[in-house]
């Protein structure tokens, strides 16, 4: 056999390892920690383990993006399927941020709730690996594989928290409504596929320019059909059932990463699929997002004025935010998609920040999120209360935050792109989605604390090291991206090819 | 316009923005076991802020009041074309002064009623956000200064507020939120159409974008009414005013005072500067529009504010009245009317101030602000009663105090430019007399029954808050040359330019000319305020 091997001329395609670094590091340090878990006796390893080394792993993955970030020529990997280019490098900041955000609040977290932290670590981590394979795929097969890696993590995490009716119920939801979605974007690939003669996005993009599609009837329904699967990915209306219930039932720091990871490798894929592969259909996908902005736009800011529950009021303002990223995708040009990039990572810090908030406060059951549990906080607890409201002001995209600065960049775009109109509906729907906010504001510092027969741990919970860290984190990167967004701006043009 | 720097301190304007935001870190930082060290952080902050400010009035070159002195520019975000370019001419000079006073005044002149650490914090960000907005040369800063002291003021309502303080704040909020949010998309679309038409780089620079008039004549339009809307809310002008008199009742004492004598001006001093000067053609197209809503705000004002039962609604009402002169003096778009207009707005800043002041510090007394439950005050506290009276006096517009100048010119602007819609507002003066007399009568006239006759007169603190501004109300009634001398060139420049870049128009000047001058004007108004002022003084010791 293996002199039959040897005079073969089988030449596999160069691989560039090096490359894959923000790809491999969260696989690999998934498998090890589960591999390590399941071999040693958890009484010689203290929890503790699972985050510091998910902490490390996403530390590491970050380290190995900015190395990559230096080189000037774009990394291919198998034979150009996986293009780990400066969007990708940029979205894959964002997710490994997030997971680096994140764990430091799962021990405490893991322990009052008693959730298995390893299971969850580990299903962190691969997610965040499928999230960077999907900002790097450079072929639809390989979008895919990377989407269900992220999908199957998440929906596994949404229902980790076996103790809680709505868990369950969040990850059923979350699961065949992906899975739901998902039959549609195949569906959409397929077609594509059929219309084009192949997947490659690079490849699509180039026939699109060379042949005029006289029947497209074809590829207009492909495009459809990605766009559907994809919008159920970020969650966009008529799209988002699930969403809500979603955020509200899954583990609160799950729901941390699903706004932020999750989210950022939802928009790097509509990004790939729709401004570079087929930007030059542009003009027949930018009307359909148009209206999925504006629905999205107005459903996300008007239920979540409605609510009265703080996780759900995030839960929706997470969808009126991803309306507002499809404002820059609607405006199909660099500017744009510099915009998303700046507005995903704007967004990745304040999500993680708020939800790590409101996971400290949700009690033993993770479903203490009601507005009443935050009455009095502003007296109770005035740091952790300064802290969510400028987290709050910032998703109202108050200046001198780093989500004004997204909320300018997304409108900028959409005005250079002459979309006065979405433009004007986006900040109308600001303001109605800043009612929601100031209603949690209300609520801390407005309101005076009605449980004054709560015990005094329930009412003043330990906030721990490790979320006390990521709250500041959170609050001072949402901050100096708004008095000095030069840096962050710097970086997602460049990324956007500006 | 031109812009001049600083010679002897470039970054003045720059340091009296930041100043007021570092002590706000800075009491952050405070442990809360000095609870007496708060006040005096704040009031150094502030005090700081205002010794630039008086720094920069005497430094001010009259002679060139038309250019952005103290002028300074720092890259910010270079890759939008959004710089950090502050600078006061003639137009924003006053108003920087006066907000720079008027925030150590009511930081000593009203306590904290609980949490002073973070009740003077906000104070001190309010107050860097207010400089910030009038020194702003670029759209985006404007607009991030012009969006930020809504944060500071609705937690001033919301936390320090008496009565629905959440349902006023959220209110406040999302009024004003509302209206700035279409200015967004305004300033956006401007920057950029101007770049496409002039062939040049994507600029928020204020100066760049009007010098070079470039837009089509319909577009500016549209772009006019998206700035007007946010500037109408913060105004207020008649429909959008529905936010001021719930926030002005339920904010705390020292919340009205800025609110009324700072904030109110964002509004008008941004319909002149981002107004007139970025959409010239655009603002006479809309001026007979915007000059209508000013006298319905004057007329609706007034009869809203003689209706009142409670004190401060009433001086809130007032405010959209006095509003509605500054804004038809603003579009009678002549020297007159414009001069009058800037000039009522730091007069309406320094006695609507001062009578917010003194409404909350009988409230501090007497506990209510129902007029029907005062009366007869004059008698236990006759100093109060006569400060009372002369800053009343002000905001009616008697000859001899500040408020008569500015009103006099509005109109006599207004009466050269839309003649009849000048006799209807005119009849606004008139109704101002009537309400803040007849209150001024329920509240200190007649017979001082039960906890009436108890109160307390002045006590020295509060005396000495008062003393800068009756200073100022007289000083400004009887001598407003030195005032008008540093406005006018920068009237006049923004006027030229209106009639440069709009064909056909020049400005409304009487048909007899030249009718009044107005160095004629201050110094008839020197003779007649001696004795106005004489009977003033006579009226102080009654």
């Amino acid at each position: 056999m293996g002199a039959v091997l040897a005079q073969l001329p089988v030449r596999t395609p160069s691989v560039d390892w090096t490359g894959l670094l923000p790809v491999l590091l969260p696989a690999a340090g998934a498998l090890v920690l589960l591999m390590v878990r399941s071999l040693v006796p958890s009484r010689l390893m203290p929890e503790m383990v699972d985050a510091v080394w998910t902490f490390a792993v996403a530390v590491a993955g970050l380290v190995s993006v900015v190395v990559l970030w230096q080189r000037d020529a774009d990394i291919e990997a198998f034979g150009g399927q996986l293009v780990m280019d400066r969007i990708a490098l940029f979205v894959a900041a964002v997710v490994l941020g997030s997971v680096a955000l994140t764990a430091p609040t799962l021990p405490r977290y893991c322990r009052r709730v008693e959730l298995a932290s390893a299971e969850l670590c580990v299903l962190a981590l691969l997610a965040a690996a499928g999230a960077v394979v999907m900002a790097g795929a450079a072929d639809l097969i390989v979008l895919f594989l990377g989407l269900e890696t992220m999908s199957i993590a998440a929906y596994v995490m949404a229902a980790l928290n076996l103790r809680r009716l709505e868990s369950l119920e969040a990850g059923l939801k979350y699961f065949v409504l992906g899975a739901f979605s998902t039959a549609f974007l195949l569906f959409g690939i397929a077609l594509v596929y059929g219309a084009t003669g192949t997947t490659n996005l690079d490849g699509i993009a180039s026939y699109l320019d060379t042949y005029i599609v006289l029947r497209d009837g074809m590829l207009l329904a492909g495009l459809a059909m990605l766009l559907v699967g994809l919008g159920f990915k970020v969650a966009a209306a008529p799209f988002h059932a699930w969403a809500p219930d979603t955020y509200v039932g899954a583990p609160t720091p799950v729901t941390a990463l699903m706004a932020s990871a999750v989210k950022a490798a939802g928009f790097a894929a509509l990004i790939r699929v729709f401004v570079e592969a087929l930007g030059t259909r542009a003009n027949d996908w930018r009307p359909a997002v148009f209206a999925l902005a504006c629905a999205t736009l107005a459903v996300g800011s008007v239920l979540a004025a409605v609510q009265s529950d703080a996780k759900r009021i995030l839960a929706y303002s997470s969808i009126s935010h991803a309306g507002f990223i499809l404002v820059g995708v609607q405006a199909a040009s660099d500017e744009g998609v510099a915009a998303v990039l700046f507005y995903l990572a704007a967004y990745a810090v304040i999500a993680v920040g708020s939800f790590t908030v409101v996971a400290a406060l949700s009690g033993q059951r993770d479903d203490r999120t009601g507005l009443d549990t935050l009455a009095g906080l502003g007296a109770g607890r005035p740091a952790l209360a300064l802290g969510l409201t400028i987290l709050l002001l910032a998703q109202a995209g108050v200046p001198f935050t780093s989500g004004f600065v997204a909320k300018f960049s997304v409108i900028a775009a959409a005005v250079e792109a002459r979309s006065y109109w979405l433009a004007v509906v986006a900040m109308v729907s600001a303001v109605v989605a800043a009612f929601a906010y100031l209603r949690v504001v209300v609520a801390m510092y407005f309101r005076d604390s009605g449980d004054e027969a709560g015990t005094p741990e329930q009412s003043k919970p330990a906030l721990g090291l490790g979320a006390g860290a990521v709250i500041v984190v959170a609050v001072l990167l949402t901050v100096a991206m708004g008095v000095v967004p030069g840096v962050l701006e710097s970086l997602s043009s460049t990324a956007a090819g500006l | 316009m031109s812009a001049l720097a600083s010679t002897s301190f470039p970054a003045a304007l720059t340091v009296l923005v930041l100043v007021p935001a570092a002590g706000a870190l800075v009491l952050l930082a405070m442990p809360r076991t000095r609870p007496d060290l708060f006040k005096p952080v704040a009031l150094v902050a502030s005090t700081v802020s205002a010794a630039l400010a008086v720094w920069m009035l005497a430094e001010f070159d009259a002679g060139s009041a038309a250019a952005f002195q103290f002028w300074q520019q720092y890259e910010w975000i270079t890759g939008w074309g959004v710089s950090w370019q502050v600078g006061v001419d003639g137009l924003s000079l006053f108003l920087v002064v006066m907000t720079a006073l008027i925030f150590p005044l009511a930081i000593v002149g009203v306590d904290a009623e609980h949490s002073p650490k973070p009740y003077y914090a906000w104070m001190l960000m309010l107050e860097a956000g207010c400089l910030g907005t009038f020194v702003a040369l670029d759209l985006v800063m404007f607009f991030v200064f012009f969006e930020i002291v809504l944060v500071p003021m609705y937690f001033l309502i919301g936390g320090w507020g008496h009565g629905r303080r959440a349902y006023a704040a959220t209110k406040f909020f999302l009024f004003t939120m509302f209206g700035s949010a279409l200015m967004l998309v305004a300033i956006v679309a401007l920057a950029f159409l101007h770049s496409s038409a002039s062939g040049g780089p994507v600029t928020f620079d204020l100066t760049a974008i009007a010098e070079s008039q470039v837009l089509a004549t319909n577009t500016a339009r549209w772009l006019f009414l998206a700035f007007a809307l946010a500037f109408a809310v913060k105004v207020p002008l008649f429909p959008v005013h529905t936010w001021l008199p719930d926030a002005h009742t339920n904010a705390p004492t020292a919340g009205s005072v800025i609110l009324a004598a700072v904030m109110l001006k964002l509004g008008t001093y941004g319909l002149v500067r981002f107004g007139l000067y970025l959409f010239p053609e655009a603002s006479v197209y809309f001026a007979p529009l915007m000059i209508t809503l000013g006298v319905i705000g004057i007329i609706y004002g007034a009869i809203a504010a003689a209706m009142q039962r409670d004190l401060k609604r009433l001086v809130a009402y007032s405010s959209v009245a006095h509003l509605g002169f500054i804004v038809i003096g603003t579009f009678a778009l002549n020297t007159e009317g414009l001069t009058g207009g800037v000039l009522q707005m730091v007069n309406h800043g320094v006695s609507t101030g001062a009578l917010f002041l003194l409404v909350g510090m009988i409230y501090e007394r007497r506990h209510t602000r129902e007029i029907s439950e005062l009366g007869g005050l004059q008698k236990p506290a006759p100093l109060l009663a006569a400060v009372f009276m002369v800053v009343m006096l002000s905001s009616v517009g008697l000859p001899g105090l500040n408020g008569f100048v500015g009103e006099l010119l509005v109109l006599l602007g207004a009466f050269n430019a839309h003649r009849w819609w000048a006799v209807v507002a005119a009849a606004g003066v008139i109704l101002a007399a009537v309400y803040l007399l007849w209150a001024y009568q329920r509240v200190f006239h007649g017979p001082a029954s039960g906890a009436n006759a108890e109160t307390p007169d002045l006590r020295w603190r509060e005396g000495l808050v008062m003393v800068p501004f009756i200073a100022a109300i007289v000083f400004m009634g009887v001598y407003p040359k030195p005032v008008i001398e540093r406005i006018e060139p920068a009237v006049d420049a923004i006027i030229a330019h209106v009639e440069d870049n709009v064909s056909g128009f020049t400005e409304p000047v009487a048909d007899v000319h030249p009718s009044v001058s107005i160095d004629d004007l201050a110094r008839s108004m020197d003779m007649a305020d001696h004795n106005g002022s004489g009977a003033e003084h006579s009226e102080d010791g009654g």
